[in-house]
């Protein structure tokens, strides 16, 4: 496919020459290039840690490199800032989207346009609109942005970019948020864009997209450039390889296991949202088994949040026999003494909650596992110390030492710490939330087999992911939750990614309830 | 072009060096400002920071204000490690000073050996319930702890007043708005033959090597820190705010208390309209300069102490208003808090970045 490409066009549209970025510490680009064609869907592949942002951030002017050359249609160019890579082109749409919620599409389009531009268009709704039906993208300029959809919000910041007639577009882990339906709407949308002849540069963990959508792909890996390849001819078993060595193959056909007795249950959960944009939870009722792994799948937003915090206490709201464990009315207590009882808790954020950034990890140690460390309100620290130094090396957790501050660890080496130490108090129940969300894919394969262990171990385990591959590869039963509402239970290999993406977008809500005969 | 840029970690050097770098800061401007009154500013700096330790008398009374300097700040450390915005020491110092007189107005005319413990016990228990009333406002209806703990410093002030004014002004003083004088049996021992030095600096300097041990060795240390650090990790791992806001508070208004009952039952020996001249504030500095901890508290609370000697002997030596005092304290946090900037960011030459 890219060869046809390049022979009817014969000139490139970006160069990217020996690219260097060096940070504090990390060498997060060594003289990497690229070359993007016009029409092209290239694929950015790497690990966590791999260069992959720095890389995207240098060619939309947000990062300058400290060496290598920029080539736009054939001339060098100096990108200084975003405006000016917006000048020549280049679109970028962020994971994380910079929409203001309380304002209109259009007036959120209108933001980042100069005033030139906006004389150009004339009628900025009016063009949105024209561009929403050329596209198939049915974004409408007048309603506010905290009404959309996490993926209405993708398809506006899209449309940001269609207006400026981008040459250049750039999604960052475009698909990590939207239903598998979603998903398959963007990419024709990105194919339509390619057929028009704008190039597109497509950032994904998810090989299985990457190989359906994507003409050419380099892989990174610690910053250097590993390869080149025609994601056609290759599978995703392949790609990964280039990625991360043998790693990925090892992380597949995990064996599923019954559960054994109820060991927590939830009982028509029910609870209205505590702040004006989150969600509320509606009449919630499943089980969890001793030994299983329940999944919950979902698109963020749509109450898993509201769901685990209400689970682990932090949501101080009591609630009568609504939530038990292990026959103890679990509703009523505090979130010290849930954790007393026997939950544990792994957190979607790591920093900020999970482990205190300027903490040392075994002052974070002692953050939820003061059982044996703390004697007549007398911390013993030197046991600490020692029980930290254990978790480090029992979990590969890569840093300088127990007394290494939290935030100088990258996320999957605290992840896998967070994990450690969650399972080291040997809960009955472990509540974990987007365990590998943005870790390698080493430590996600080390973070899924000590899940594994501790439902063998007969711990039952309820993973919120948005994550479905992940959902399959570990998850026993399943269910989906969308806009606080939870899908029927299923046993995993009963069901499909077709049907618990169609949960995720709600299509059980108005069903009639069929989940007893299914589960 | 020089510019300012984000640290990527804060910088330790900057955490220890900027209490000192602020203090020169502040002894420049002070020089420059003596000047301009027309005094020779070596000789004012001498005035203001030597001469407060040149004799056993003047080390004495430099003692004096050093011990409600530290017990206020101590407590105040502890709050701000717990993000509780406590600004209300003075306020309970003076409701410990209150509390207290009221105390050992029983006991005038006794010599009671209980007459002191009494009369310390109400001090502390008047700063606390002082120091309860804003955190209960706080927790209960979430209002903002810095504006209550404001007004009630001056709803304190004028409470203390009214008393003096009123039931606790001595039926034979003539009419002045002060008490009685207490009875020997109630006053603090004082440590030297000379000089007024009292049992409460021992507490005070027993009270912060108390907290630095609770801090840092304690379970409940541990939380505050965390608390303060990071709330929501502190929710996550199930600490209980409630609890920790009132450990805080009701340690902090305790002290303050002691500090206050200390003044009367110390060097002053009566209740008077002006028990402090602004302890429970300049000990906000203090916890600021001593970095929140309650060694540095101990250090930082002499600097203070010295410097409250010195105005009052640059007064009379010199002839500098006292208002120096509290003009030297302000333009000292505002150096600090200038110089703490220097922690999480950095000045870059833009030549240097673009290499």
């Amino acid at each position: 496919m890219s060869e046809t490409l390049k022979k009817q066009n014969s000139s490139p549209r970006l160069e990217l020459l020996n690219i260097t970025k060096q940070y504090p510490g990390c060498l997060a680009n060594d003289q990497i290039c690229m070359t993007l064609m016009p029409g092209e869907i290239h694929a950015l592949l790497g690990e966590n840690g791999a260069g992959k942002s720095t890389l995207v951030k240098t060619i939309y002017g947000i990062v300058s490199p400290d060496a290598g050359q920029i080539l736009w249609n054939g001339h060098e160019v100096d990108i200084k800032s975003p405006a000016i890579a917006r000048d020549l082109g280049i679109g970028m749409v962020f994971q994380h989207f910079s929409l203001f919620e309380t304002l209109t599409v259009a007036q959120n389009i209108e933001l980042c346009l100069t005033k030139s531009q906006l004389e150009k268009i004339g009628n900025l709704a009016e063009k949105i609109r024209d561009i929403s039906k050329d596209y198939g993208l049915n974004v409408d300029p007048d309603r506010y942005v905290h009404s959309l959809s996490i993926g209405e919000r993708q398809r506006v910041e899209i449309v940001r970019c269609l207006v400026q007639s981008v040459k250049l577009l750039i999604l960052d882990e475009p698909t990590s948020v939207l239903t598998p339906q979603e998903v398959a709407g963007l990419f024709t949308v990105l194919k339509q864009l390619s057929s028009e002849g704008c190039s597109i540069l497509f950032i994904s963990h998810k090989l299985h997209e990457v190989t359906e959508i994507c003409h050419t792909a380099t892989i990174l890996r610690g910053g250097k450039f590993v390869g080149d390849c025609e994601p056609a001819n290759e599978t995703p078993a392949t790609i990964a390889k280039m990625m991360v060595g043998d790693l990925a193959e090892q992380d597949a056909g995990y064996e599923k296991a019954h559960g054994g007795s109820v060991i927590f249950s939830a009982n028509d959960l029910h609870l209205p949202a505590k702040n004006p944009f989150g969600t509320s939870l509606k009449h919630i009722n499943f089980e969890l088994l001793k030994g299983e792994i329940l999944g919950i799948a979902g698109v963020a937003g749509n109450g898993q949040e509201e769901l685990m915090s209400i689970i682990s206490g932090e949501d101080n709201r009591n609630l009568k026999k609504v939530l038990t464990l292990d026959g103890i009315d679990l509703g009523i207590m505090s979130a010290g003494a849930r954790r007393k009882s026997g939950l544990a808790y792994v957190p979607e954020e790591r920093l900020g909650r999970g482990a205190v950034p300027e903490m040392s990890l075994s002052e974070n140690t002692l953050l939820t596992h003061s059982s044996g460390f703390v004697k007549s309100g007398l911390v013993n620290w030197s046991a600490v110390k020692e029980y930290a130094k254990n978790l480090i090396s029992q979990y590969s957790v890569k840093c300088h030492g127990e007394f290494s501050e939290a935030k100088s660890l990258s996320g999957g080496n605290l992840q896998k710490f967070i994990m450690g130490r969650e399972i080291g108090q040997n809960p009955k129940v472990l509540i974990c939330a987007h365990p590998t969300w943005g870790v390698d894919v080493g430590a996600a394969l080390a973070i899924h087999q000590a899940l594994l262990k501790l439902r063998d171990q007969g711990t039952a385990i309820l993973l919120i992911s948005e994550d479905i591959d992940e959902l399959f590869l570990l998850a026993d039963r399943m269910a989906a939750l969308c806009d606080g509402h939870l899908s029927p239970v299923v046993r995993t290999e009963k069901t499909s990614i077709d049907q618990i993406g169609q949960w995720m977008a709600g299509t059980f809500i108005n069903e009639p309830k069929v989940s007893e005969a299914l589960a | 072009m020089i510019r300012v840029q984000a640290r990527t970690e804060p910088s330790t050097l900057m955490t220890f060096a900027s209490p000192f770098l602020a203090i020169v800061l502040t002894l420049v401007f002070g020089s420059i400002l003596f000047s301009a009154l027309g005094k020779d500013p070596l000789q004012a700096l001498y005035v203001l920071l030597v001469l407060p330790l040149s004799d056993a008398y003047n080390i004495s009374e430099m003692l004096v204000k050093m011990g409600p300097l530290l017990l206020c700040a101590v407590g105040l450390s502890l709050c701000y490690r717990a993000n509780m915005w406590n600004i209300g020491a003075e306020g309970q110092l003076l409701a410990g000073a209150l509390g207290g007189s009221a105390v050992a107005l029983m006991f005038v005319n006794s010599d009671s050996m209980l007459a002191m413990p009494l009369t310390l016990l109400g001090g502390v228990a008047s700063g606390m319930f002082w120091a309860g009333i804003p955190t209960y406002l706080k927790i209960k209806f979430n209002s903002n702890l810095i504006l209550t703990t404001i007004m009630l410093n001056y709803i304190a002030l004028y409470l203390l007043i009214w008393a003096v004014h009123g039931p606790l002004r001595d039926p034979d003083g003539f009419g002045f708005p002060e008490s009685a004088m207490f009875s020997d049996a109630t006053l603090l021992p004082v440590l030297f033959e000379s000089g007024r030095v009292h049992l409460g600096i021992i507490l005070a300097l027993l009270l912060a090597l108390f907290a630095w041990f609770l801090l840092s060795k304690s379970h409940l240390g541990f939380k505050i820190r965390v608390y303060g650090a990071d709330e929501p990790a502190a929710t996550y791992a199930g600490f209980n705010a409630k609890a920790i806001s009132w450990f805080v508070m009701l340690f902090s208004g305790a002290l303050a208390g002691l500090a206050g009952v200390a003044e009367v039952a110390g060097p002053i020996g009566q209740l008077t309209p002006n028990v402090s001249p602004g302890y429970g504030y300049s000990a906000i500095i203090v916890a600021y300069l001593g970095r929140l901890h309650p060694a540095g508290a101990i250090i930082a609370s002499i600097f203070l102490a010295i410097l409250y000697m010195g105005g009052d002997l640059a007064q009379i030596e010199m002839g500098i208003p006292i208002a120096v005092v509290g003009m030297f304290q302000g333009v000292l946090l505002f150096f600090l808090l200038a110089c703490d900037f220097f922690i999480r960011y950095r000045i870059v030459s833009s030549r240097e970045n673009m290499a």
